[in-house]
């Protein structure tokens, strides 16, 4: 086996350590630096993407949230701003209303004194006229004046009968 | 170096012959260019090109070989950091280093004309021999005396631990025979199997040499699996240890 042939030991061994320390130089001083390098930079860069997505996922919610709180604030006065109109409406509503109610009410008792007043001139003047026909009908038929105080006794009982 | 033609005049372990391309000699010691520094000067020109031509934009949406070396990057530094801890990343460059030089000269010991300088024990046992004093020696500048409670398993009893220190002891020693035997076993058996098989083509002919054909196909795959497989696991207990002497248990 030519691998036990001592006399081939020495040059191999040479070579091997020669060749073996310019490979560590150059693994040691270019090539593990350099992927180091560009391997951190690529970690960097990572992170630094990721921070900013957090940060900026932060700001959003921050911005949702005072939107939100925007949208419920305008909604709750909105709701005030209705209210407030709604009792307003309300209470002139209810004025008018009560207004027009009392005037009416005014112009019913009015009209309702107009009417009593017309039914008892009405009145007054039926038992006058029936008094007056009364006696007229008993001088002609009796000849006799009766008195103007039992024709108009007699003209009221009658008249209540009637009633 | 040989093709699989002449397998008829070659045994398949020619292969694994080590050839002088630039004889040299220092002070009587042979320290010749052979065919195996070759390769190892491939495995750091091919990791130099992979790495230079990754990083040479450093895009952040990586390109197709910027995600080869950033995979094997991370592949290696996740295995320091889940085995070892922060404390082992120090250690990565070298652990790194292990794992692409290793993984290097399987994969161009695969190519045709390829030659495997991790199929050589001298290689793998240096490098074993290399981790495991170093490791020691870090396990006892971190730990001290207090390095040796590693050969006691935690709440052993006192009779227990009169078997079971010596037997603790016997694993760590052999820690490097068996880490570079592993892989030079590994890789020197794909390589026979694929030139024996390769040699029943010549020798079947053409009615019968597609069965080890289709066979070195086949295992060829599977090499480049070993391949990956024997990388990853050289470098996978070079970081166990390594947390052994940072961590004892």
């Amino acid at each position: 086996m030519p691998q036990f042939d001592p006399t081939t030991f020495t040059p191999q061994l040479f070579w091997l350590v020669v060749s073996f320390i310019a490979l560590y130089w150059l693994v040691a001083k270019i090539a593990v630096p350099r992927v180091g390098e560009v391997l951190d930079q690529r970690a960097r860069v990572i992170q630094e993407d990721i921070d900013r997505a957090v940060q900026l996922k932060a700001e959003t919610d921050a911005a949702a949230q005072a939107y939100e709180k925007a949208m419920a604030d305008a909604r709750a006065q909105a709701g005030d701003h209705m209210r407030a109109m709604l009792a307003d409406v309300k209470a002139v509503t209810e004025k008018r209303t009560a207004d027009i109610s009392s005037q009416i009410g005014k112009q019913v008792a009015d009209a309702e004194a107009r009417i009593n007043g017309a039914k008892q001139a009405a009145m007054d003047g039926l038992k006058a006229m029936a008094a007056d026909t009364a006696r007229d009908v008993v001088a002609k038929l009796a000849s006799v004046t009766p008195d103007a105080g039992a024709v108009d006794e007699a003209v009221a009982a009658a008249l209540k009968e009637t009633r | 170096m040989e093709h699989a033609a002449e397998g008829a005049t070659h045994g398949p372990m020619e292969q694994f012959k080590i050839e002088p391309l630039i004889p040299i000699h220092v002070g009587g010691i042979d320290i010749s260019y052979t065919n195996s520094a070759l390769f190892m000067t491939f495995a750091v020109m091919l990791t130099a090109a992979l790495f230079w031509g990754a990083t040479r934009r450093r895009l952040m949406v990586p390109g197709r070989w910027q995600s080869v070396a950033e995979i094997l990057y991370e592949t290696v530094s996740e295995m320091v950091r889940g085995n070892v801890g922060k404390e082992g990343m120090p250690y990565f460059p070298f652990i790194f280093t292990v794992f692409l030089f290793i993984l290097f000269g399987n994969f161009l010991g695969l190519m045709p004309y390829g030659f495997t300088f991790t199929s050589h024990l001298i290689v793998t046992a240096a490098m074993a021999v290399f981790i495991f004093v170093s490791v020691t020696i870090i396990g006892f500048w971190k730990h001290g005396l207090h390095f040796f409670t590693l050969f006691v398993p935690p709440n052993t009893p006192l009779v227990m631990a009169i078997v079971l220190v010596p037997l603790e002891m016997f694993s760590y020693l052999i820690r490097p025979l068996t880490l570079s035997l592993r892989l030079f076993a590994n890789m020197m058996a794909g390589h026979v199997l694929l030139k024996v098989l390769a040699g029943f083509i010549v020798t079947l002919g053409i009615f019968f040499g597609w069965v080890p054909l289709l066979s070195v196909f086949g295992v060829t795959l599977l090499e480049l699996l070993v391949a990956l497989i024997q990388a990853y696991v050289f470098t996978l207990l070079t970081c166990l240890y390594l947390n052994d002497a940072i961590h004892l248990h």
